[in-house]
């Protein structure tokens, strides 16, 4: 009987998962293409001149009108012979191989929206380029780093031995890249990361700085600065406290944050940190509720952020204290796991607008069935269409058809791009490896509503 | 054959009675200085409390399924963990389903009980499944064999379930009903506290009702005793195994909705966090006793809750969340220095071992 029992249970297990595997909510590829038509999106309406600039966000998003003033690519002449002299190597290419660009993003687990979506702004640049640069097919694969540093080691060890890949588009959170630039930068990669953010990685100074590593993402000097701007003189609040997750991000981002909020008069009540992986945040949000703060700043990841915005609308002290995050909660999956409590929440991120971006968002729901799940898919088509000017730029063919790639040489043509016209605005990049013009942006969310609103700054509300 | 005290307490002896009067020092000192600083209100400790109590509720119902198990087969059941999870993994599509038909709002008891029997439903499964498949070919094996069986079955489990869900994170919808809460001394108490509270206790009485009181009962008791001489009495122990693995499993289920209740989010890897906790506390309890799983549970619950706070502060350590883990844990170390077989264990007799 017992065993009949079991079999019945058994059999009804299986069922319940296969149903479940089976119901509609499993996917998020739902919405089809035709819903959001390229023409609902209506062109910016911010024309460049017609704003003053604020304290922190200077430069502006791009608009059509801003004249294209790139530096226009020079291919080599091809040679009948070449023999490499570069410093770090060369990659030598026959007349059939292809250029293999790897990618190290997060592309799976809790921040798997970051890195996919950076992968997508990929995947659309190259269907731009018509998948060949100078007439050598595209071959572009990856490893998944997980959003931590152990993941991105793991990465950045099977990247690293792989001596075809000439650039990395990667990685897609700081902590990442401390573990795996190490590694990339002696295998004489160019790595150009979509959503790094943290100050150090371009800080010629820090030991966290490798050569060869540039970003299309903003640096969080400037994040940190206009998250501070917006709470103090937009809300006009002067007690916040701050919480980090112990990853090289948020600590960086958080002590930006709170330099800054002290520079223009703010207190902060506390500044702690709490474990990424606890559920349970009852006992930090206690001794953050000590200090009353108007605002709790957390610039972390989830799950543990989707975790704190459940538990401080429960602590005492803490029901009406507004809730701010970042850029790495700027994801669908903030909305889906924290439900009717995300209502209010805000995050900053950089703003991109204009129309060579509606035309993009537009090309990425045609391709992917579902409108960009986070903002670092521009990013990343920027930073694979600097990597392909520069290596336009270096790559010595040779009259039997092979192409050799100068690895310094490659580098040294990244970090002079000079005013290239990106998705993002016009950029230039620096020695450091900084090739963002980053236009700092507020969003807040809304319940069952995605993607979250913009709220600062005013002039930019459409 | 009295012996003087000199030649009874060996120098290790003094060694671990010094750190644990140091900790004990420590732990004593620092909360006379948090409470000395005012800075908690009154408030702020009964919320914590609170939380700290239903957090040790879950962490009970799932020590029931490694201490259950254990009493019985001698084994630790480290595929308990994706037990855990894949109940309130399921059920997460029963109740976005309801919440979008809007039953979940207006009848929010029915509502609970079918997420409740669907996880329950799914973790009794997995447990009967994994015991069939896994344990039941190994059962005179070498003990290690299951062990490493276990911890195999348990990648295979979270990884299925990655593969059929994906690897984001789900939300609970939230019950409106839940989110009600009354003030008592100035603190909100919530009612999903006092469902998860109360829903722990009702299915540790049933628990603990099933193992004392019923003929199977009486058999488990009889297996986890003596496994031959069960048998020679005409028991039928695969029967007796089946069944405790099936209720161990039912009660994960059980956990999992009262943790979600608390923590809505589920994902692929949710169960490892809470079933290592779990775990720690049926060996604070005295691994093999119900009781003792419960009473370890809730000590490690209010540990993990209020002990950062009123341990740490004082002492003026940064951020001292971050060092509940430690604080669980090193009780643990206490306990078993001072009472190797937990707080209630029973003796462990040369066949437990």
């Amino acid at each position: 009987m017992y065993k009949r029992l079991s079999l019945v249970i058994s059999a009804l297990a299986i069922l319940g998962m296969v149903l479940a595997a089976c119901a509609p909510a499993a996917t998020a590829t739902v919405a089809p293409p035709t819903q959001v038509p390229a023409t609902a999106v209506p062109p910016t309406a911010v024309p460049p001149t017609a704003v003053a600039a604020t304290a922190v966000a200077a430069p502006e998003v791009p608009t059509a009108t801003v004249p294209p003033t790139m530096v226009p690519i020079v291919p080599q002449a091809a040679v009948a012979s070449y023999t490499c002299s570069d410093p770090i190597g060369c990659v030598k290419l026959g007349p059939t191989d292809p250029i293999h660009i790897a990618y190290l993003l997060a592309i799976s687990g809790a921040n798997a929206a970051l890195g996919t979506d950076s992968r997508n702004g990929v995947e659309i640049a190259i269907d731009d380029a018509g998948g060949q640069i100078l007439g050598h097919t595209i071959k572009f694969d990856g490893q998944d780093g997980l959003c931590s540093a152990d993941g991105g080691q793991a990465a950045g060890t099977k990247l690293a031995s792989d001596p075809t890949i000439v650039a990395v588009i990667g990685t897609s959170c700081s902590s990442e890249a401390r573990a795996a630039e190490p590694l990339l930068s002696k295998a004489g990669f160019v790595t150009i990361s979509s959503s790094n953010t943290a100050p150090d990685l371009t800080n010629l100074t820090s030991s966290n700085h490798y050569s060869g590593y540039f970003r299309t993402a903003h640096n969080d000097i400037y994040q940190g600065a206009a998250a501070a701007d917006f709470v103090y003189n937009f809300l006009g609040l002067k007690k916040a406290a701050t919480i980090h997750d112990g990853s090289l991000y948020a600590s960086s981002l958080v002590k930006v944050f709170g330099d800054d909020f002290i520079k223009l008069g703010g207190t902060i009540t506390t500044a702690t940190s709490v474990d990424p992986n606890s559920t349970d945040m009852s006992s930090v949000l206690a001794s953050v509720a000590t200090g009353t703060p108007d605002l709790i700043y957390f610039p972390i990841f989830l799950p543990a952020g989707a975790f704190i915005i459940h538990q401080a609308k429960t602590t005492p002290g803490l029901e009406n204290t507004k809730l701010m995050g970042a850029d790495g909660l700027y994801s669908p999956d903030v909305m889906n796991t924290a439900g009717a409590d995300v209502e209010g929440f805000m995050v900053s991120s950089p703003i991109v607008q204009g129309p060579a971006y509606d035309a993009f968002v537009a090309k990425y729901v045609a391709k992917f069935g579902e409108q960009p799940i986070n903002i670092f898919h521009a990013h990343a088509y920027d930073a694979f269409n600097i990597v392909m000017d520069a290596i336009e730029t270096v790559a010595v063919p040779t009259t039997d058809g092979s192409l050799y790639i100068p690895r310094q040489a490659l580098r040294d043509a990244v970090a002079a791009t000079k005013n290239f016209v990106g998705l993002t605005g016009i950029l230039t990049c620096n020695v450091d490896g900084d090739c963002a013009n980053p236009v700092i942006g507020v969003y807040e969310y809304h319940a069952g509503v995605y993607p979250p609103t913009l709220i600062w700054p005013t002039k930019y509300i459409k | 054959m009295l012996r003087t005290w000199r030649q009874r307490i060996t120098l290790t002896d003094i060694f671990i009675w010094v750190i644990g009067l140091v900790i004990a020092g420590a732990v004593i000192w620092g909360t006379i200085s948090t409470l000395r600083l005012h800075l908690y209100t009154p408030s702020i400790w009964l919320d914590l409390t609170i939380k700290g109590l239903a957090l040790g509720g879950v962490y009970a119902l799932i020590a029931m399924g490694y201490t259950m198990v254990y009493g019985i087969l001698k084994m630790i059941n480290f595929a308990h963990s994706e037990v855990f999870m894949s109940g309130p993994f399921t059920a997460v599509y029963v109740a976005m389903g309801l919440a979008k038909s809007g039953m979940l709002n207006k009848q929010p008891i029915i509502s609970m009980a079918i997420i409740a029997v669907v996880s329950m439903g799914v973790s009794a499964g997995v447990a009967l499944l994994l015991e069939r498949i896994c344990y039941r070919p190994l059962r005179n094996a070498p003990r290690l064999v299951p062990l490493i069986t276990a911890i195999g079955a348990s990648f295979f489990l979270q990884y299925t379930f990655r593969g059929l869900f994906g690897s984001g994170s789900f939300g609970y919808p939230a019950i409106k009903a839940l989110q009600q809460y009354w003030t008592v001394a100035g603190t909100h108490i919530y009612k999903t506290q006092v469902v998860v509270i109360a829903g722990a206790v009702m299915m540790m009485l049933v628990l603990f009702g099933i193992v004392q009181w019923t003929k199977i009962g009486k058999a488990m008791r009889a297996v986890s005793e003596d496994k031959e001489a069960a048998e020679l009495m005409g028991i039928n122990v695969d029967r007796i195994i089946v069944f405790t693995f099936g209720l161990g499993g039912a009660s994960a289920g059980a956990a999992g909705v009262l943790y979600t209740f608390l923590f809505p989010v589920v994902n692929f890897y949710m169960g490892f966090i809470p079933s290592i906790k779990a775990f720690t506390a049926a060996v604070l309890g005295g691994i093999g006793n119900v009781p003792g799983a419960f009473l370890g549970a809730i000590i490690l619950g209010l540990l993990e809750s209020v002990g950062p706070n009123l341990f740490l502060t004082g002492l003026g350590i940064p951020s001292p969340s971050q060092l509940k883990d430690a604080i669980a844990f090193i009780v643990l170390v206490l306990i078993l220095i001072f009472r190797p077989t937990g707080i209630l264990g029973e003796r462990i007799s040369k066949d437990k071992a």
